[in-house]
């Protein structure tokens, strides 16, 4: 058992990892927005991971780029267009919505409407079928 | 004979699966294409690699073509490369300038000492800063500026003189040679 609870803890103690070496700003707002606005820019050297996660040379020098420009007083849209006209909208986990993306931000309802379409049309051609002969509805083999 | 649509659904779902990926597989998402071609190439004045009271900034080759080959010493691309921007100075086409990016001092001098050196000034970028305003992300990369400033492309990863003859060499033609 204890050595249970140890494993637990050693399992729980790597989310306790930081990567991020700089300091914390003293308002918890601006460490909350700090952190959003981290966790929302793609690191380009690890593709996969946010510059909140990566402990890439790059992305510690652009969470610092970060922290600079937030103490510089510049508002979100500001950090993000700083980063976008360097690293193109690639470095954004959100893309913004443009022509190209259209596409993009709305394939989850295309595919929820067609997913929708084809379970009416299937369940209506099923139902129709039962009406004609009832006896489909009882296909499965009898095994008993 | 009419086949049922239940038959050729399937197969054209899979002919435009083949197709989707057969582009998408071989795009290479290391390549991302810099918003930064097109426009004014962004301004530096850093210190010298060679001599820290020396100044080497982007205002020194305002004017006319020059190249910007972003290198470290811990970048095994760029060792790769470094024989073919040797070659590409050879030519004496357009000055090339180093942008040496979070690097030792004393390992780059050493390194130009070695492999020889292909730069007329390397810029010392300690912090990175440039390098961000740049939009580098993996070194070597290798910029191409025109004669009015404005970045005219840009290559990343090791080049080669094939890259350099296909992408670069054209557009030096209309810009005159420095």
């Amino acid at each position: 058992m204890r050595y249970a609870l140890l494993m637990v803890a050693l399992f729980l103690a790597g989310q306790a990892f930081a990567i991020d070496g700089g300091r914390a700003f003293e308002d918890p707002a601006q460490q909350e927005r700090y952190e959003r606005l981290i966790r929302d820019l793609r690191c380009l050297v690890c593709q996969n991971q946010s510059i909140a996660d990566s402990n890439a040379t790059l992305a510690s020098d652009l969470r610092r780029e970060v922290r600079d420009l937030m103490e510089a007083g510049q508002s979100d849209e500001q950090i993000s267009r700083f980063m976008t006209e360097r690293y193109g909208d690639f470095v954004l986990y959100r893309p913004p919505l443009r022509p190209r993306t259209w596409l993009l931000w709305s394939a989850p309802a295309l595919l929820l409407l067609g997913g929708i379409g084809i379970a009416v049309l299937v369940i209506a051609r099923r139902a129709r079928a039962a009406r004609a002969n009832p006896a489909v509805l009882d296909e499965e083999p009898d095994q008993t | 004979m009419r086949v049922p649509l239940r038959f050729v659904l399937p197969a054209i779902v899979f002919a435009g699966l083949v197709v989707f990926f057969f582009i998408g597989l071989r795009l290479n998402p290391g390549e991302i294409q810099s918003p930064l071609v097109g426009k004014a190439a962004p301004a530096f004045a850093l210190e010298s690699l060679g001599d820290p009271t020396r100044q080497v900034g982007s205002a020194d080759f305002a004017g006319r073509p020059w190249l910007l080959n972003v290198w470290a010493t811990w970048c095994a691309g760029c060792r790769d490369e470094h024989e073919t921007l040797m070659a590409i100075t050879r030519q004496n086409r357009l000055p090339m300038v180093g942008l040496n990016w979070r690097d030792d001092r004393a390992l780059a001098l050493r390194w130009l000492d070695q492999l020889g050196n292909p730069y007329v000034a390397v810029a010392f970028d300690h912090d990175g800063r440039t390098a961000i305003d740049w939009g580098v992300y993996g070194a070597p990369e290798t910029f191409l500026i025109g004669a009015d400033g404005r970045v005219l492309r840009k290559h990343i990863g090791a080049i080669t003189m094939a890259v350099w003859e296909r992408d670069f060499a054209p557009l030096l033609a209309p810009q005159g040679e420095g």
